[in-house]
């Protein structure tokens, strides 16, 4: 294996007339976790499918440890986990006879140890004899990492791991998750959530099929060329709509009780026009960092602009 | 508008216990015409409880609500009448069209002739469905549904509407039109009622209640809960071996909590500890491992590192 743990390269598929990858490319390091972000219909599960042979490209190169998974056998399989978005847990089955039923199907000797390590892992232990069903969903979620572990795989495919998911569920997962990467294991998975995208090592931004741009979050954030101001004040909507029309505003959003305002030239602190802004009363100025949210939007604005 | 002067939901102790177990405790709330809140919290904090007292579907326990100026357990038909619900992925009928959810949620809440057409009209002027109004539901995009699922609740004018996390899910581009069409409905004095566990979307609210264990644990708006934790000190550690730096600072009584983030650790110091002291703390214990860390900046909590914060200092009693 050469520096990719698996890749797709200028790979295309279409379903009828929707071309559900146009041209995706991006490889996985050893040892990253890789995160796909983007809305419905980017084409995150798409790929994540053909990346496991489960469908077939039209186009382009798919390769999962150095094969083309629709070629691979069967030992291949078994070095990759995979968690799909409507996971298969046995809801009559409980915690323990669900792990050594994955375990059965991944024909691993002796599970026990495995069972007992992935129970401490993400805390089921005392659970171990419910009923999948009777648990939370929360738990539902590590069950099912759980059971995409036990065959000690050395990729991780997880396709929204966490959507739905409480915040204290969702961070304890991400303790799990950077668990795994301790011990080696390579992740990517697909997320819609933009917060969540900043704990990858790497973030892919994905729309229509496609990769935007691919990098570290702090380097994604670093390609945000503009200012952005948030500015707190009364009426907010009164202050949104004339800043809206301002032609040194790139754009204003209202969240709540405070506005971001993204300024088109970086050194304009908008000092002035807040200052006279007619029957308003401005409490605080501020710059604030921007986030993937805001990377993602003005890539989008500028794919639509170009 | 009716009587109850600006505040279009108040809860007063509003308590509901089901045998021993205390759901929802002593919560007492007032949220003002035309407001946006977010009710906030993780699962089995009382949230669902909480709204369905306030819908008239549960009589509380003790303590008492009023929606829209009517006394929720004295007649809870009269509040069904006056809210509207929207619930992503209950509100709307899969198999059947855009149309067809229209007549059928006005049918329901009994509209009908010139009234039904007037409110449909708006309804699909709104949501701008117009060019699907013969699609099925289950065909939609994530944003359109919503949309729907949205005038859906409101085609009988309810003075408030109760959104249970309306936006899970789609992208950012989707869920700022989303809030953009909340926000000019609460600009026209619509009250909305939002509850969630995704801090992306109680960012849009004016107002936000912080639910743990049954309670009230905190409230204010996004800005002033952020300040909640000023003072605490946030460090952004960057390190090539996260889950040895997490190992490694669970032992430093410095640091609060621990987590993975990016190509890292965030690492919230424990109260009253300043940014060198944690600064310090984290460089031996990460020195004493053998963990190389290239930087340790200290970055702003978010509305998440508030919430995560408030809830476990609630959890220890």
């Amino acid at each position: 294996m050469t520096g990719e743990v698996l890749a797709l390269e200028d790979a295309r598929l279409a379903f009828g007339s929707l071309q559900a990858l146009d041209g995706i490319s991006f490889a996985l390091r050893p040892g990253e976790m890789l995160g796909l972000l983007g809305p419905d219909g980017a084409g995150k599960t798409t790929a994540l499918r053909a990346l496991l042979g489960l469908v077939p490209l039209d186009s382009g190169r798919a390769a999962l440890l150095g094969e083309d998974p629709r070629a691979a056998g069967a030992a291949h399989r078994t070095a990759v986990g995979y968690l799909s978005q409507r996971f298969t847990l046995y809801g009559d089955l409980t915690v323990d006879e669900n792990l050594a039923f994955f375990a059965r199907l991944f024909r691993v000797r002796d599970f026990r140890p495995a069972r007992e390590r992935l129970l401490e892992l993400t805390r089921l232990g005392p659970f171990r004899r419910l009923r999948a069903d009777r648990l939370s969903g929360g738990m539902q979620k590590k069950l099912a990492l759980a059971c995409t572990l036990v065959h000690a795989p050395r990729v991780l495919l997880l396709d929204e791991p966490t959507t739905g998911v409480d915040p204290v569920t969702r961070r304890e997962f991400w303790l799990l998750l950077s668990g795994l990467l301790a011990q080696g294991l390579s992740v990517l998975l697909t997320t819609p959530y933009l917060d969540e995208a900043e704990r990858c090592g790497r973030v892919a931004l994905m729309r229509a099929g496609r990769v935007l741009a691919c990098d570290s979050p702090a380097a994604l954030r670093g390609t945000f060329r503009h200012r952005l101001r948030e500015v707190v004040c009364a009426p907010a909507r009164v202050a949104r709509d004339l800043l809206g029309r301002e032609p040194r505003v790139a754009e204003v959003q209202l969240f709540g009780d405070r506005l971001h305002v993204v300024t088109r030239d970086p050194a304009d602190g908008l000092e002035d026009l807040l200052a006279r802004l007619p029957g308003v009363a401005v409490s605080a100025v501020r710059d604030v960092a921007p986030t993937l949210e805001d990377v993602f939007i003005r890539r989008i604005g500028e794919e639509a602009s170009a | 508008m009716s009587a109850g002067g600006s505040a279009a939901v108040v809860a007063s102790g509003l308590t509901r216990r089901f045998g021993a177990l205390v759901a929802v405790d002593r919560v007492s709330l007032s949220v003002a015409r035309g407001e946006i809140y977010g009710f906030l919290g993780p699962n089995g904090a009382g949230k669902s409880t909480t709204i369905r007292m306030l819908c008239g579907l549960l009589a509380p326990s003790a303590g008492s609500a009023r929606v829209a100026g009517v006394d929720v357990a004295r007649a809870p038909d009269e509040v069904k009448r006056r809210i509207g619900y929207m619930s992503q992925r209950f509100s709307l009928y899969g198999d059947l069209g855009v149309e067809e959810n229209l007549e059928l949620h006005g049918a329901l809440h009994g509209l009908a002739g010139p009234r039904f057409r007037a409110r449909r009209d708006w309804a699909v002027a709104t949501s701008r469905l117009g060019d699907r109004l013969s699609a099925r539901v289950d065909d939609l995009a994530g944003g359109f549904r919503q949309r729907l699922a949205l005038v859906c609740a409101l085609l009988h004018e309810p003075e408030v509407v109760f959104l249970d996390e309306p936006t899970s899910g789609v992208d950012p581009l989707m869920r700022r039109a989303f809030f953009a069409l909340v926000d000019a409905l609460a600009a026209a004095g619509v009250t909305v009622f939002l509850t969630t566990h995704f801090l992306d979307e109680a960012e849009y609210c004016h107002r936000i209640g912080l639910v743990a264990g049954g309670r009230l644990v905190a409230e204010g708006t996004p800005t002033a809960l952020k300040t909640r934790l000023e003072g605490r000190v946030l460090l952004d550690v960057r390190t090539d071996a996260p889950g040895a730096a997490l190992v490694a600072l669970a032992r430093v009584p410095e640091v609060a909590e621990a987590t993975a983030f990016g190509a890292g650790v965030h690492a919230l110091a424990a109260a009253g500890v300043g940014a060198e002291a944690a600064r310090a703390a984290v460089a031996a214990a990460l020195a004493r491992d053998g963990v190389a860390a290239s930087a340790a900046e200290q970055v702003e909590p978010s509305l998440e590192d508030v919430f995560l914060e408030i809830v476990r200092r609630e959890a220890r009693p």
